[in-house]
């Protein structure tokens, strides 16, 4: 089975033997990936109890939770890494989701669709109605994306709350794109962020 | 394992010598158990599970009951092919102490030749763990592939990792909790006062004579409700009338709730003996695993290497969700690896002896025995 193109890159930057945590774990596909080729202590959190029956099927300790409610019991730094794909811009408090985040991983990957894409700008400014793309197939009153935000904005709000980069790709299709451009040009990013814990730097120099 | 052995099997009754040593103090010697045995034992004997049965349940968890011979309680979740597959596992179900199904309890005979009644000890969800273990060691089990319980089961399924570490490989605790709240205790009180209240109850002393009937009837219609939900109660009965067109301005039971409740009262009299209701009760009470371990929850699963996997149901309001996430949080303390998910179902407490096919998913996932 093939990951997604964004999971696909994350599974590769993960350091083997592992322990991380997946927010939004869908049905488990980066977590069996991360267990079966990088020796990973994978965990899960997931909204959608058929989801979390999926996983708990392949042999994964998922757990039915909200990434808006359920974070806050995990231990701080708990994790080597704590992994948020396709989720933030469905969080109530996504700035407060990142925060959990950041205290629990000793880094954090978030990847996101970015709003600012071509195809999305076209799409209001012709059309002017609520672009509806691959990437972002629903209406707006059906779509569980309540936080858009672009590849720049979440450069900013990076960069408002001194949170550490330690590595950024960007997707268009699944291939991969130019960073100096991303905002643009990309569908998706994804961001290796460093954790707010001090004994995140210890490990920080055995990744990259 | 030889088909012959006589320590396997179903309806199978055995007493231990022990001792027992007990929570309270004190312990019980000899101890007797009645258990049932399904599949085969290993020759590496890596493939027994333990289920462990809830309050007025019995060892006779796939099969047959002799004494109404109605099928198991959870054939559904036990037996080949089944997510406990008795094809692949060794499963044992044991009568837990203080009960009334064949093991050590109130109605047993003491050593003066008369029933223990009230003088048998009171008795907590550990102990009734050790005993388990004890029925283990002479099955020659040592370790457990898993354990799985639901209610004052999955009291027992967590208590065991925390007591036996070493012994556990998997924990499923289904619609359960780490400690009885509040409201848990105080309906468990109005039942045992209900029992007491009873002329017939003698201080405990009533084997020969009429049991107290009434008593233990109202103890059973007040726990019955705590077993369903408000909108399963209104689906099923709503405010429709028993066998009447109207009315009758009197005490009889008008409507169907009522009919349905005095039912299951009477029901539960005939197979259920009014001390072991006590003392199980108060054994469930009595559960605070933390308190166990120094009052931090965490703790009592720092030792054990077991994987764990939770079940709720969103209408369950005797043990609800927050209870198994409380659980679960502790074990994400605890570093241990843990499943848990909440299943949607309109039968309240009772969802997990129904039958659920989300359950059985879960459940055969976390097993490895989905197909």
């Amino acid at each position: 089975m093939t990951l997604r193109a964004d999971l696909a890159i994350i599974a590769d930057h993960v350091a083997p033997g592992s322990r991380v945590l997946d927010v939004g774990c869908g049905d488990g596909a980066l977590m069996a990936a991360l267990r079966d080729s990088k020796q990973a202590d994978a965990r899960g959190l997931e909204l959608d109890p058929r989801n979390v029956g999926a996983a708990v099927g392949r042999g994964l300790s998922v757990i039915q939770g909200d990434a808006d409610i359920d974070l806050s019991g995990y231990p701080d730094a708990s994790f080597d890494y704590a992994i948020l794909s396709q989720t933030l811009q469905t969080c109530r408090a996504p700035d407060a989701v990142l925060g959990q985040l950041l205290r629990i991983g000793r880094h954090a990957f978030v990847s996101f669709p970015n709003f600012a894409h071509w195809r999305v700008r076209l799409s209001l400014l012709w059309g002017g109605r609520m672009p509806v793309t691959r990437l972002l197939p629903e209406r707006w009153y059906d779509t569980p994306n309540i936080h858009h935000l672009t590849v720049d904005d979440f450069r900013a709000h990076l960069h408002e709350r001194g949170i550490t980069v330690e590595g950024a790709w960007f997707l268009s299709g699944d291939k991969q794109t130019r960073s100096a451009a991303a905002n643009v040009l990309a569908e998706h990013a994804i961001f290796l962020l460093r954790g707010t814990d001090r004994a995140s730097s210890v490990l920080h120099g055995n990744i990259s | 394992m030889s088909a012959d052995d006589q320590r396997f099997g179903l309806q199978r009754h055995v007493i231990l010598p022990g001792p027992l040593p007990l929570d309270g103090g004190g312990q019980l010697a000899p101890v007797e158990i009645a258990y049932e045995t399904y599949g085969t034992l290993a020759p590496d004997r890596g493939n027994a599970v333990l289920i462990c049965h809830a309050l007025t349940m019995d060892q006779h968890v796939a099969g047959a009951n002799p004494r109404t011979g109605k099928p198991g309680w959870w054939t559904q979740m036990v037996g080949p092919g089944r997510p406990v597959d008795t094809d692949r596992f060794f499963v044992v179900c044991a009568n837990v102490i203080g009960s009334c199904m064949g093991s050590s309890g109130p109605a047993t005979v003491d050593a003066t030749g008369q029933p223990f009644g009230m003088s048998f000890p009171v008795i907590t969800i550990r102990d009734m763990v050790r005993a388990q273990a004890l029925l283990l060691d002479h099955l020659g089990v040592d370790r457990l592939k898993a354990v799985i319980g639901g209610s004052m089961g999955g009291m027992q399924a967590l208590s065991w990792p925390a007591t036996f570490p070493d012994r556990v490989e998997a924990v499923v605790v289904i619609a359960s909790a780490a400690r009885h709240s509040a409201q848990n205790i105080a309906f468990h009180e109005v039942g045992r006062q209900a029992v007491m209240a009873d002329p017939n109850w003698r201080g405990g002393d009533y084997y020969g004579h009429d049991v107290p009937a009434a008593g233990l009837a109202v103890a059973r219609m007040a726990a019955h409700i705590t077993y369903l939900s408000e909108a399963g109660l209104t689906e099923k009965f709503g405010r429709r009338l028993q066998a009447r067109e109207a009315k009758s301005f009197g005490f009889d039971a008008d409507f169907q709730v009522e009919s349905y409740l005095r039912y299951q009262g009477i029901a539960f009299v005939d197979r259920f003996d009014a001390n072991s209701y006590l003392y199980i009760t108060r054994a469930m009470d009595y559960f605070d695993l933390a308190e166990e371990h120094g009052g931090l929850l965490a703790n009592a699963f720092r030792q054990t290497r077991a994987r764990f996997a939770l079940i709720s149901f969103d209408t369950d309001w005797l043990y609800p969700t927050r209870e198994s996430r409380s659980i679960v949080q502790a074990l994400n303390a605890a570093g241990a690896p843990v499943s848990f998910v909440e299943l949607s179902s309109p039968y309240g407490h009772d969802a997990f002896l129904l039958d659920s096919p989300d359950m059985n998913r879960v459940v055969a996932g976390f097993l490895g025995t989905a197909s």
